[in-house]
Order: C-alpha cells, then sequence, then structure tokens
C-alpha cells in the first residue's frame, strides 16, 4: 500500500508508539483488504468505554492503556496513549447508572464505564453514548471521509448523509482516531457507490415499522449489495430511513443504499446505476411482505407480554413524542416493562419538553446509552419481548433466549398497556 | 488432494478440523465468544463450537461488532485455529487479523462447497494455499 512521507513518519514512530502501532495496524488492514491507499478522516465514531469480560481482565492488568493498545489498535506493547488526533465519539455502550438495579447487569460494569468514559473524555473523546450519533452532534456533510462502526449509523452515514464510510471495527476506529486515516477503499472509492440491485416495493410505507420490515426485506434480498429503492411512498422522515437501514443491515450486510429522488446520491434511477444497464427489479408486494413479517414473528408462542422495547436505533425526539402521546393518562399493565432507548441529548431534551414526565406517569421509562441487546440484559424475568424494530426482534432472541414479536408502535403500547399481543399484519 | 488457491491476509501456518458454514456468519448475536460457538437460532451452525477448527465460510454478516467479538474469542481462548472465507469485507478482514489466525481468502474455487465439515484442512496463509488433507 502507498504511504504518503506523514504516514510514514507515523508508522515510524515519530509521534509516539501508540500512532505507530495505529499506523502498523490500518497497513495491516489496508493491505488484506487490497487498498491502494489510506484516507484523511476527521470524523471517527468507535467504541472505547463498553464494558466487556476480556476488557474487564485488560484493564485489571493494564489500565485503560492496556485495553485501547490490545481492543483498539491490536497492540500488546505497554504504551502511552496520546490525545485523540481528529475529533472522535463513542457510540453506545453498556447500561449507564439510570439503569441500575432494573435487571440483572452487573453493577461492576456500570462502574467500569464510568471510569472509561472518565478516561477517554480526557483524551478528548465525545460520550456521545447512542448508535445514532447523527442525531446528537455527530453529522456529517456529503462526501466527508467518516470511520465509523454500528451498522445502522454506517448505512445511514452513506445512504441518507452521503458521506462515505465503510462498516468498521473496534481497532479500526480506534487506529483512525490516533492518525486521523483509514483505508481508502469500498464506500470510500465514488465508483464503488452504485446501485447493484433494483428493488420495488408495492406496498404502501405509512410507518416506520413498515419502512423497518420492507428494510429486512431488503438486506435478505441484496445480502451485501446495494440496492435501489423505488415504489410509493408519503415523504420519509428520519425514523423511516433510520429504521429501514438498521433492518436491512441486520437481515443482510447493506451499508449503502439509494432512493432515487431522495437519498443525495441518485437524482434518478439511472444515476443510481450510473446510467448502466438496471438489474430486473425485486418485487416487495402484500405476498413478501406477510412473508417476511411471519419469518420475523416466527420466534414466539406466548402472548402473554413481560416487556416492550422502543428506540431501537435510538428514538428520535418526534418519536418519544409519538410514545408519550399515546400514554397520556394511561397506565402501563403491573407486569409489563416499557422502555424507550434514546441518545442521552434527546433524553435531556424529551425531560425539557415534558414527554419524559407523561412516560414516567404512566409507568415507562426513557433509557439512555445502551440497549438490551448491546447490554445483553431485559427485565428479570422477561420471557416475551416486542418491540417496533425489526433489528432488535431479530437479535434479542437469539441473545437472551427469550421470545419476541415485530409489531407497530401501536400495537407495541397495546401490549404494554394490556400485557397481551394483539398484534397482527394489517391490510396493505 | 484437494488444493485451492486464494491470498493470504493473515500470516501463519494451521491445520485442523474444518468447521464449514454455507451462510455468512453474523460477529455480535451470531457467536458467544465465552463459549466459542454460534448462537444465532435460525443458523445452520446453531449451537456449534469453531474452537479450534479450521472456519470456512462465505463471508461476515449483521453488526460491526463482528471484529470485536472475534478478537474476543483470541482473548478468551475460543478462537477458531484458522479462517477461510470468500466475501472480503472490512467486518471479515479486520476480525481475521485480530483474531489473529492464519486467514485465506478468495479461493479459486468455492471451498464452502468443496469442503466438508470434519475434514483435516491444512491453511498456509504465506503461501495463499488452502489444501484438504483428508476427509472425516
Amino acid at each position: 500500500m502507498l504511504l504518503t512521507d506523514d504516514e510514514k513518519r507515523m508508522r515510524d514512530g515519530a509521534e509516539g508508539a501508540a500512532v505507530a502501532a495505529a499506523m502498523d495496524l490500518l497497513v495491516r488492514y489496508g493491505e488484506a483488504l487490497g487498498a491502494e491507499r489510506l484516507c484523511e478522516t476527521r470524523n471517527v465514531a468507535g467504541t472505547m468505554t463498553q464494558p466487556s469480560p476480556a476488557k474487564a481482565k485488560l484493564v485489571e492488568e493494564g489500565g485503560w492503556a492496556k485495553a485501547f493498545a490490545v481492543i483498539n489498535l491490536d497492540c500488546d506493547e505497554d504504551i502511552d496513549i496520546p490525545p485523540m488526533k481528529v475529533p472522535t465519539c463513542q457510540l453506545q455502550h453498556g447500561f449507564g447508572a439510570d439503569a441500575r438495579g432494573l435487571t440483572g447487569y452487573p453493577d461492576a460494569s456500570i462502574e467500569l464505564q464510568r471510569d472509561a468514559e472518565a478516561y477517554y473524555s480526557d483524551k478528548g473523546v465525545n460520550i456521545l453514548a447512542t448508535c445514532t450519533p447523527y442525531q446528537v452532534g455527530n453529522l456529517p456533510v456529503r462526501g466527508e471521509h467518516c470511520a465509523w462502526m454500528e451498522s445502522s449509523a454506517v448505512v445511514y452515514c452513506n445512504s441518507v448523509l452521503g458521506a462515505r464510510t465503510n462498516c468498521e471495527g473496534a481497532a479500526s476506529t480506534g487506529a483512525a482516531s490516533l492518525t486521523g486515516r483509514i483505508p481508502y477503499w469500498g464506500n470510500h472509492i465514488p465508483q464503488n457507490r452504485f446501485g447493484t440491485h433494483l428493488i420495488r416495493t408495492d406496498v404502501e410505507l405509512t410507518t416506520f415499522a413498515e419502512w423497518g420490515l420492507f428494510g429486512y426485506f431488503a438486506g435478505e434480498a441484496v445480502g451485501e449489495g446495494q440496492p435501489v429503492v423505488t415504489g410509493s411512498w408519503s415523504q420519509p422522515d428520519l425514523a423511516d430511513l433510520k429504521h429501514f437501514g438498521a433492518a436491512a443491515a441486520t437481515s443482510g450486510g447493506v451499508e449503502l443504499y439509494h432512493i432515487p429522488g431522495i437519498t443525495p446520491e441518485a437524482r434518478s434511477v439511472e444515476e443510481a446505476f450510473a446510467n448502466r444497464a438496471q438489474p430486473d427489479a425485486i418485487g416487495y408486494g402484500p405476498r413478501e411482505r406477510r412473508q417476511v413479517y411471519e419469518r420475523l414473528n416466527d420466534q414466539g408462542t406466548s402472548t402473554d407480554v413481560d416487556f416492550v422495547l422502543l428506540g431501537c436505533p435510538h428514538a428520535s425526539l418526534e418519536q418519544i413524542e409519538a410514545v408519550a402521546r399515546r400514554l397520556k393518562d394511561q397506565k402501563i399493565h403491573p407486569d409489563v416493562q416499557l422502555w424507550i432507548m434514546t441518545p442521552p441529548a434527546l433524553r435531556a431534551a424529551a425531560a425539557r419538553s415534558g414527554y419524559d414526565r407523561v412516560i414516567s406517569a404512566a409507568g415507562g421509562r426513557l433509557l439512555t446509552d445502551s440497549c438490551p441487546a448491546m447490554s445483553k440484559a431485559a427485565p428479570d424475568g422477561t420471557r416475551v419481548f416486542v418491540s417496533d424494530s425489526a433489528k432488535q426482534v431479530h437479535y434479542l432472541p437469539a441473545i437472551l433466549g427469550i421470545e419476541g414479536w415485530f409489531g407497530t408502535l401501536d400495537e407495541c403500547v397495546d401490549a404494554a398497556i394490556t400485557g397481551v399481543w394483539r398484534g397482527e399484519l394489517s391490510p396493505c | 488432494m484437494l488444493t485451492f488457491s486464494g491470498r493470504g491476509i493473515v500470516p501463519g501456518v494451521a491445520s485442523g478440523p474444518a468447521l464449514v458454514s454455507t451462510e455468512p456468519i453474523s460477529g455480535f448475536g451470531g457467536i458467544d465468544p465465552a463459549r466459542g460457538v454460534v448462537i444465532e437460532p435460525r443458523h445452520e451452525l446453531f449451537g456449534e463450537c469453531f474452537t479450534g477448527t479450521v472456519l470456512v465460510f462465505p463471508g461476515a454478516k449483521g453488526s460491526s461488532g463482528w471484529a470485536g467479538f472475534f478478537q474476543s474469542t483470541r482473548l478468551m481462548g475460543t478462537a477458531p485455529l484458522a479462517m477461510v472465507f470468500t466475501t472480503v469485507t472490512t467486518k471479515a478482514v479486520l476480525g481475521a487479523i485480530v483474531t489473529r489466525v492464519p486467514t485465506v481468502v478468495e479461493c479459486d474455487r468455492d471451498p464452502t462447497c468443496l469442503i466438508r465439515t470434519g475434514d483435516r484442512v491444512r491453511v498456509d496463509a504465506d503461501a495463499g494455499v488452502v489444501t484438504v488433507l483428508g476427509g472425516s
């Protein structure tokens, strides 16, 4: 791989051992990918503070510097960690203090994470603590080279914002944070950003849950492809595209899609395919919609609901308001817990706006930083959970061994109030 | 002897029994690093342990936690011996690097069709060669 003089200096230790280790990893990684060079980035979204058993052991052995060296730089040397070279944020991680005592999630992990936040914020890491950094202070501009983790954020960054990132990991984002470099490969290269599949929906998409269902279909249909999506909908909003992308990145490996006329890199279907021949359209009609709904809902038999989980990916303020509106003057069933996950910054806004009060009065909770899948923890005794997120319903049964149902926000709120799952696929 | 020619991306040589998946593998929500087991309920390898095997699979899917989860298998002593996969993505490539096991990608023929679980396989990532030494 071709390195600039600056990059060679970093590799050779001119900026210290940690930067050298970071550059060494980027070279190994770039060469394994087949990248010709690195590119500059000033926008890194990764994870350093998330507790894990392996990380706890490393911290015990050699403090946070050791944990960062091994996990975020793939380096076994004892090295000092300098401040972040470029703007870097922490994505979602484990539960914070607001979730203490609500689940079996260990207090020791909450403490470890608090300790990590102190260490890394001192190094210049912005603790956004969300899977949706684009909602709360990290909004890349079109064409910007980023080094982001979190598949749902990556697909939003590429598709909706038109910025450029691959689906990075803890080690590559760690290396990027100390060097301001990432392999120029994959989604960074303009010629790689055109459509590979055409998907046409004949179902009108009216809610974000419908967009999620459609995204789950799209991911299964194209795997790691780059779908170009056409069909009929009213103007999609942030929540719609957040759920579409998250689901497509879960059932498949979609990192980039185009919706001609909506997303920035495709004014037309022709442009999405670089004016080349278009593939035959994959159809999404009532039959496909039912099939994907049934696949997602084949993980449950009991309709006695214990737990309602909203906000995956982390809820927007508008989604929180929609929940508050439905819960006003209502009471959640005493045997059910209702949680809405949101970024800390939006929780603060929700509190100022009165939504938190309404949700709390009904017996629900607005929580931050994490989600049950990330933290591998749900309220004690949960056997059956429901969500309006295809992604969470995909992951949580596997992670916690519980049953799951997917449905609309209205169906989820109904389950929270009645304790019974009555969801069914609406006619389209 | 069945031999595949590919590209070595993490150096080293290792031999062991193959564990073959024709479906992509998920890291986060797909494996339990503490036990080295596939935990995705609808996956063809559900419940299988990959520790000490040559893991042969089409590629990575799912969350960006892929590399971190496989790195955890190294740190917890449950890693595969080697990896052979087809589709080069950032997730799978970074995962192989931080798992630090010999890895060959982009073989000239599809290893997930031609290698069977239990076959003894030698992965020479220095030469970019995968050899089936014997059937199960």
